[in-house]
């Protein structure tokens, strides 16, 4: 067999891209990005922000196993805010506000200086195909790349279609030309796909706005980093400002509604509900008179300006007018209208949980080809097809993320297991086990898997290794004695003189107890770090919850070890109903667990399910 | 693992029931049921008695060892008399005694499957078996969600998911336009359907069917002895009869014990055109009665067609059978002619009925109940403290929801996020 040129190929740059291509190369596997142009590299199409809630535990996540974004966003961050600071440390979420030329430069220096890892500027128009088998990729100029596996992350590039009021043209991106033939042999695999859309604000010349009058929102005092390893600013601060649509703006909106491409019915793809335009906030909340906007510098050295909130595709003089009706915004220029893009996704039930096509060996998919939105979601993905695909070159078992051990797990099992009805993002309500999966812990959760894989850098795995040193020895600390309530009492704690004796964590786990108040009791905590205090803390105030769970996570597992063959003919079930047969034919679940969360399917069917499972192992082993 | 019991057999297709707990702890639980010791032999007659230390039944004691059993778990199974009064008072013993749980339905068999103890003859059998299951249950979740408590589990579902949405969205669009302070909103919500699940979990429903019975309307003409039969089957002078039509004004109930069942049986005002007002009335009310009781025996003439529609199950005879020459399908409560037969059908009929209407089933949907009314309440206490402990009180919400998605079918994240962006106005 011919010697390949590269173990895994990746196909696009963007956030998806570049996390795929640096985790497959961290594994040691040779690995190339092929990107449209090297200067798109980290390149954020729309917000220049990272983070927030569940987003911001998946950028933890991706840092865990030492992915390029977190620490990317940290040294281009230039406005860090912690969101629900004052709820509980499991909801909260790190965010920043990041100057977009600093993470587009850095991203492309991380990448240039990452070992077995090439870059090629240059489109990707086809897959060279072995036997079925995805085998390498075909340039524009007719050039070939062999490989053992691709990975796509096109994002929007498939059949993208830009529209500006009336005016639309096929792009992936302002200025970007969509990928038409690539698209062509991707309908020759016969996979579902959906057209969603998504839309930007226009961008307005900082100098134009009077900030004098408006209000401004600093980031905070000490600032939250996303990366584990980050102990300092890098960038130069600065603070966004403040202002509201008003009447005048929603009359000038609703006169025009009919030439924006989406009310003047240009656009038929589905968009996100949390990210409306602002021609659909009028429309929907026609009883709001007024919509707040956030005006974000999108860099220290740029006088760009993102008006968060005014996403629209109204026609160019209809954006000029309304965004002169705004507070402080009377002389302001738009250096860049707002639009809409419309794009081709693929259904993706059709990947298994290591985002691999189950039909077409060789192929993975990340990013927002699978019907996702946001760099985050993006990023994750391609840290999940990286490392599998890189895995599978090196013979070695996937890394399976699941729903008890990461947010990056409850989301690729939500979409391969349900697939997407609106673009897909992250909140911190779709992981059922938020009270463990928190922004502060990631590294717990993910980086001894990723010391184990090879994909951690020493730097990391010695920090982390002295961090949990210093976290099992004030655990130790705090279980190692028992204390009468006369004894807590006694420091001054108010507890029930039930007769109980509690251990030091059982103590930290009162609402008004923090570590501190646990020193006169034990003295040994004293020159505990103060970070290590506030994990301990985080800790006992879920302990309660967290156990309770550990019974519902225990089931979860169980069912997941009991495997369904991708080839399962659910029709030979007895006793399932079509219904449930056609769901789960569509969605093929990988475990019975996976089964159990396909919408419509109950108890009784899986037993039925895992009776046959049974049956056919039984058959299989009378066969040997 | 959880240690889990149910009725092991269909309610009324015997005159024994079982009762299975299966888990490590099935000894311990069953132990706390039981006067005595638990056999040492494997099996005994032990008398068992609730918590209050009253009798309920004796039963004959089974125990089997782990992994010689049907689960290859511990199991204890209890045969006692098939009454539903008693099945139920055990089955409310155990929950209050033990910390074990009503199974899921299939979930004893998903055991077995798990630990192994079935050959591939059993599994190939088991489809049949789970699949009738499926169909009972899809018939009884039929029954339920037609029934007041449907309505209610909507409510449920809807008031839930309104909380659960109010919290969620000051949590996850923090950063946005949304209300900071949710509290006073939630909280009302949860009160009106911990409210609720209070009077449910009571038993209010489900005891009163069992203590006041299946109704058995007798309906017919008037004159045509339905009177009579009815003494006759309740063995005492219950109605006043007379020779005279339209005697019966009111309905007279007699509840009795047909084969185990609690049967309260109905004699209504007899059907016929009247001007009398005060009659006319009485027939009205009859009509009603009849046609909302159980199970209804026609007394009627070949071709007699009567003013109540005839349901499915419903039995049809020729009255007076002592003044009728021909034989056949006929009765007289005078005679005694016919009447162990139709004694045997009505019982015969309700006993297929309560089997479909489960009562294990109806005890796991107390469970869920139960379950979520605790975490309902806690959520509640929790929320007194403001939005800084919102994502306890959601977690309590959220073990709440799933307690409830068996009765209320599933309340997914996609409900939820439904409803936050149809009432809030979000995206920057
Ligand atoms: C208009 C718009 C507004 C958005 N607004 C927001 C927002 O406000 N907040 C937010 O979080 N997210 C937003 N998103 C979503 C976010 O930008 C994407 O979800 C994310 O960037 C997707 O990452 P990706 O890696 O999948 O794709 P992309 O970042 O789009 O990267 C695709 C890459 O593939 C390359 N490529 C494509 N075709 C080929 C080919 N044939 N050969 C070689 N290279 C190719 C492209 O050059 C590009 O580098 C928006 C997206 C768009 C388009």
């Amino acid at each position: 067999m011919k010697h390949s040129d590269y173990d895994v190929i990746v196909v696009g740059g963007g956030h998806a891209g570049t996390e795929a291509a640096h985790a497959s190369a961290r594994l040691g596997v040779r690995t190339l990005l092929v990107t449209l142009k090297r200067a798109g590299i980290g390149v954020m199409s729309c917000n220049p922000a990272i983070g927030g809630l569940g987003k911001g535990h998946l950028v933890r996540e991706i840092d865990a196993l030492d992915g390029v974004m977190g620490k990317i966003a940290d040294l281009a961050g230039i406005q860090f805010r912690l969101l629900n600071r004052r709820k509980g440390p499991a909801v909260q979420g790190p965010r920043a506000q990041s100057d977009r030329a600093i993470y587009q430069s850095e991203m492309l220096r991380a990448t240039e200086n990452q070992e077995s890892l090439d870059i090629v500027e240059g489109e990707v128009t086809d897959f060279i195909m072995i036997k079925g088998h995805v085998s390498g990729v075909q340039l524009a100029d007719g050039s070939e790349i062999s490989s053992k596996s691709v990975i796509l992350t096109s994002g929007t590039f498939l059949r993208g279609v830009v529209h500006i009021g009336d005016v639309s043209r096929p792009g992936g991106r302002m200025g970007d030309k969509p990928s038409i033939k690539l698209a062509e042999r991707l309908d020759s695999f016969k996979l579902p796909l959906g057209r969603l859309k998504t839309g930007t604000p226009p961008r307005l010349d900082g100098r134009t706005i009077n900030w004098d009058v408006l209000d401004s929102q600093p980031g905070d005092d000490d600032p939250v980093f996303f990366s584990f390893m980050t102990k300092r600013l890098s960038a130069k601060q600065v603070s966004c400002g403040i202002t509201h649509t008003n009447q005048k703006t929603h009359d000038i909106i609703r006169e025009n509604l009919e030439r924006s491409a989406m009310y003047g019915g240009h656009i038929d793809g589905v968009g996100p509900r949390y990210c409306p335009s602002i021609e659909d906030k009028i429309v929907r909340f026609s009883e709001k008179t007024s919509h707040q906007i956030f005006l974000e510098p999108e860099g220290v050295n740029d006088h760009t300006i993102y008006p968060n909130g005014i996403s629209t595709s109204l026609p160019q003089d209809v954006q000029y007018d309304y965004v002169r009706s705004i507070f402080g915004l009377e002389n302001a220029k738009i250096l860049q209208p707002g639009y809409a893009i419309e794009y081709d996704y693929i259904d993706p039930r059709t990947l298994t949980s290591q985002l691999s096509l189950k039909d077409i060996p060789g192929l993975y998919l990340a990013g927002q080809i699978n019907g996702t939105t946001g760099y985050e979601e993006a990023a994750a993905q391609g840290m999940v097809a990286g490392l599998n695909a890189a895995l599978s070159c090196l013979n070695k078992e996937p890394f399976v993320f699941c729903r008890s051990n990461s947010y990056i797990g409850v989301m690729i099992d939500d979409l391969t297991t349900n697939g997407v009805s609106e673009p897909y993002r992250m909140f911190t309500s779709r992981a059922e086990f938020r009270l463990s999966l928190r922004a502060d812990n990631a590294d717990q959760r993910l980086t001894p898997t990723g010391v184990e894989l090879g994909c951690v850098s020493d730097a990391r795995k010695a920090l982390f290794g002295e961090k949990m040193d210093q976290l099992t020895k004030a655990r130790d600390v705090l279980d190692r004695q028992i204390f009468t309530p006369t004894q807590i009492q006694r420091v001054g704690i108010k507890v029930n003189q039930d007769g109980n004796k509690r251990t030091g964590t059982a103590i930290l786990a009162f609402p008004d107890v923090n570590f501190e108040n646990l020193i006169a009791l034990l003295p040994e905590l004293s020159d505990t770090s103060s970070d290590i205090r506030r994990q301990v803390e985080r800790d006992a105030l879920y302990a309660h919850y967290i156990t309770r769970q550990q019974k519902e996570i225990a089931a979860m597992k169980r069912d997941e070890g009991y495997r369904i063959p991708v080839d399962f003919d659910y029709d030979i079930v007895d006793g399932l109903s079509n219904e449930v047969k056609l769901k789960l034919t569509r969605a093929k679940p990988e475990s019975l667990a996976q089964a159990s969360r396909v919408e419509g399917v109950t108890p009784a069917a899986l037993a039925l399910l895992l009776a046959r499972l049974k049956r056919d192992n039984i058959n299989k082993a009378r066969a040997v | 693992m959880d240690t889990i019991f149910a009725l092991a057999t269909a309610q009324g297709k015997a005159g024994v029931a079982v009762i299975r707990i299966s888990g490590s702890l099935a000894f311990e639980t069953a132990r706390a049921l039981c006067v005595k010791p638990l056999p040492k032999s494997g099996r005994g007659l032990r008398v068992l008695i609730d918590e209050a230390g009253q009798v309920l039944d004796e039963a004959l004691v089974l125990t089997f060892e782990a992994p010689k059993s049907f689960t290859g778990e511990n199991i204890v199974e209890f045969q006692i008399h098939g009454g539903i009064a008693v099945v139920s008072a055990v089955l409310k013993a155990l929950e209050s005694c033990s910390d074990a749980r009503i199974a899921e339905p299939g979930e004893f068999t998903r055991r077995a499957l798990e630990n192994g103890q079935l050959d591939l003859a059993q599994v190939e059998g088991l489809a049949d078996l789970i699949d009738a299951e499926t169909e009972a249950q899809r018939k009884q979740a039929q029954i339920i969600l037609a029934g007041a408590l449907g309505e209610l589990a909507e409510k449920w579902r809807a008031d839930l998911i309104r909380a659960a949405s109010l919290i969620e969205v000051t949590i996850d669009f923090a950063d946005e336009d949304v209300p900071i302070d949710v509290t006073p909103e939630v909280s009302a919500l949860l009160s009106s359907v911990i409210l609720d699940l209070e009077r449910e979990t009571a038993g209010v429903r489900i005891a009163e069917r069992i203590r006041s019975g299946f109704e058995v309307a007798i309906v017919g003409a008037p004159n045509v002895g339905k009177s009579t039969l009815l003494n006759a089957l309740a063995g005492r002078d219950a109605a006043i009869t007379s020779e005279f039509a339209g005697t019966t004004r009111d309905i007279i109930e007699v509840s009795m014990d047909l084969e185990g069942l609690p049967v309260t049986l109905l004699d209504t005002a007899g059907l016929r055109e009247t001007d009398d007002h005060v009659e006319g009335l009485g027939i009205e009310r009859a009509k009603n009665r009849a046609v909302s009781a159980d199970l209804r025996v026609f007394l009627v003439e070949e071709n007699e067609i009567l003013d109540i529609t005839v349901q499915k199950g419903d039995i049809r005879l020729l009255p007076k059978a002592d003044i009728r020459p021909e034989a056949g399908n006929t009765i007289s409560g005078k005679t005694g002619e016919g009447v162990d037969q139709l004694v045997a059908d009505i019982s015969s009929q309700l006993k297929l009925r309560a089997a479909s209407a489960g009562i294990a089933t109806r005890a796991r949907h107390k469970d869920a109940m139960n379950s979520a009314l605790a975490a309902l309440n806690e959520a509640k206490q929790i929320l007194q403290n403001g939005p800084e402990l919102y994502d306890i009180a959601a977690e309590e919400m959220r073990s709440a929801i799933r307690a409830l998605e068996m009765l209320v079918g599933r309340v997914g994240v996609e409900n939820l996020l439904d409803e936050i962006f149809a009432s809030f106005c979000l995206g920057k």
